[in-house]
């Protein structure tokens, strides 16, 4: 049983037996363009909902994400290291970028689902 | 260069809008950023092939009358009457203090006749600037309405005789007029080989469509043009360049004929002057830093015990390197490829070397 829960902010948080994976989604690549560079959180970093977690890095400019929830991170993509196009390829499959033991799964609550996003961007 | 002020639109967006092009402001232009092949591809693309660029948003004047070449001489450091007709010299506009105002490319095409190609953001500066000097010429300076456009790359020159401009009798930095109101030049901004074409309104559509129907032809928006000109090591005025910088500072005193830095007679002579016999205490370089992360403009560059020593102007990711690329201001006596210098990226320390302009080999055709 998993749901995948969407941001104002363009990620995407799906969460599996109490573990969320956090990425961005595809309208998100697609708007910043070819990446270059991915700068990931460290495994067991603290994260409050609203930090930067992550700053992806295009050819022309560098861009927050933001944890969508409070939490540890539990691992990061190391694949992103060498490879961070796999962001713009799979945002939503490999392009994954940390996974996060969360602490108050209730937030999760005033997220949108997928309806509910891809009305927001249409 | 306000974004306040209401945008202004190149005259061939519909265009742009076709080729599902995604827009931003620049200099106060809503201009094409990237389209959907994206920065990385149109890049590349341009090293490979042929990209074209809309860059009706620069400004062309036309320099006319029998004191034309006086004229620019005293604007620019410049032997206007020494250029030959047909070519073109990059030069500045400098203030009293040798701090660069614009730079321009100036072109020869006639006894008494110049084209100038100036920067969007200075061509309002620029015009006040040539109208305040030409007073005590005998010269006109007219602003053209024209759309101009950039096919760069290897395959421009083929692409453009494909469109039915055969430019092949010009070399890098030569400039003719084609047709009745079209002005061309081999030059660009790049490192490739390649042209800028400026046409009239009413002939420039069929034109591009002409040469956008040749499949080495492909858009190349605002986004790459900035990765391209920073691998090819040339300077964007705002960033770059500006009135605090001076032409010896930027490493383009090449720019200036050697007769003229000692008794010329332009604007800021006596001010460069002095910045030459006293030396520029700061040196424009090219700077290569270490791993992936892209070292952006406005990072401070640090020595080893963490002080000051410079600052970075330009910097982002090199498609065509295949690593970050940047330049940047450092004191004269870090000037040197190699030197070890750092800066620091959202508290992280990275390590920059002074690398030699430009990153990607010149292809341009020097006849």
């Amino acid at each position: 049983m998993s749901q995948t829960y969407f941001t104002e902010d363009h990620e995407w948080i799906k969460v599996e037996n109490g573990v969320a994976t956090v990425g961005i989604t595809d309208y998100a690549q697609e708007q910043l363009g070819d990446l270059v560079f991915v700068e990931l959180p460290e495994s067991g970093a603290t994260l409050s909902k609203g930090d930067t977690a992550v700053v992806v890095e295009s050819v022309k400019a560098a861009s927050d994400v933001y944890a969508p929830a409070d939490g540890e991170v539990a691992e990061v993509n190391d694949a992103l290291t060498g490879d961070p196009a796999l962001v713009n390829s799979a945002p939503t499959g490999d392009g994954w970028l940390w996974k996060m033991k969360l602490t108050d799964e209730s937030q999760l609550e005033g997220l949108m689902d997928e309806a509910a996003y891809k009305a927001s961007i249409a | 260069m306000s974004d306040t002020k209401p945008q202004k639109h190149l005259p061939l967006e519909a265009l742009h809008e076709d080729a599902n092009a995604r827009f931003g402001t620049f200099a106060g232009w809503r201009m094409p950023l990237t389209y959907p092949a994206g920065v990385m591809k149109e890049h590349l693309h341009t090293r490979e092939s042929a990209g074209l660029f809309d860059i009706s948003h620069m400004q062309l004047f036309e320099v006319e009358g029998a004191g034309a070449a006086d004229f620019l001489s005293r604007a620019c450091p410049l032997d206007a009457a020494a250029l030959k007709p047909g070519q073109s010299k990059y030069t500045v506009l400098l203030n009293e203090n040798a701090g660069i105002i614009d730079d321009l490319i100036v072109t020869r095409l006639g006894e008494s006749r110049f084209m100038v190609v100036a920067n969007a953001g200075n061509a309002n500066k620029d015009e006040a600037h040539f109208r305040a000097i030409a007073t005590a010429f005998k010269v006109s300076l007219t602003p053209l309405e024209r759309v101009l456009v950039a096919l760069q790359g290897p395959e421009a020159e083929a692409a453009m005789i494909a469109a039915g401009l055969d430019l092949s009798d010009l070399t890098f930095m030569t400039g003719t007029e084609p047709r009745a109101g079209w002005f061309a030049a081999r030059s660009g901004y790049t490192g490739e080989d390649g042209f800028e074409i400026a046409l009239p309104l009413d002939e420039a559509e069929r034109f591009v469509r002409t040469l956008l129907d040749d499949e080495r032809v492909q858009w190349v928006g605002l986004a790459a043009r900035d990765s391209l000109r920073l691998e090819a090591g040339l300077c964007l005025h705002g960033q770059d360049l500006d009135e605090d910088t001076d032409p010896a500072s930027a490493a383009i005193l090449w720019a200036v004929p050697k007769a003229l830095r000692a008794e010329g007679k332009f604007i800021g002579a006596q001010a460069l002057q002095e910045i030459i016999a006293d030396g520029a205490s700061e040196k424009r370089v090219g700077l290569k830093p270490e791993g992936r992360q892209p070292v952006r403009a406005g990072a401070p560059l640090i020595n080893e015990a963490g002080e000051m020593v410079g600052r970075v102007t330009s910097g982002g990711f090199g498609p065509s390197a295949g690593h970050p690329v940047a330049m940047g201001y450092v004191a004269k006596s870090l000037s040197e490829p190699g030197t070890r210098l750092y800066t620091e990226v959202r508290g992280n320390r990275i390590a920059l070397d002074v690398h030699p302009l430009p990153f990607t080999p010149q292809r341009y055709k020097k006849g």
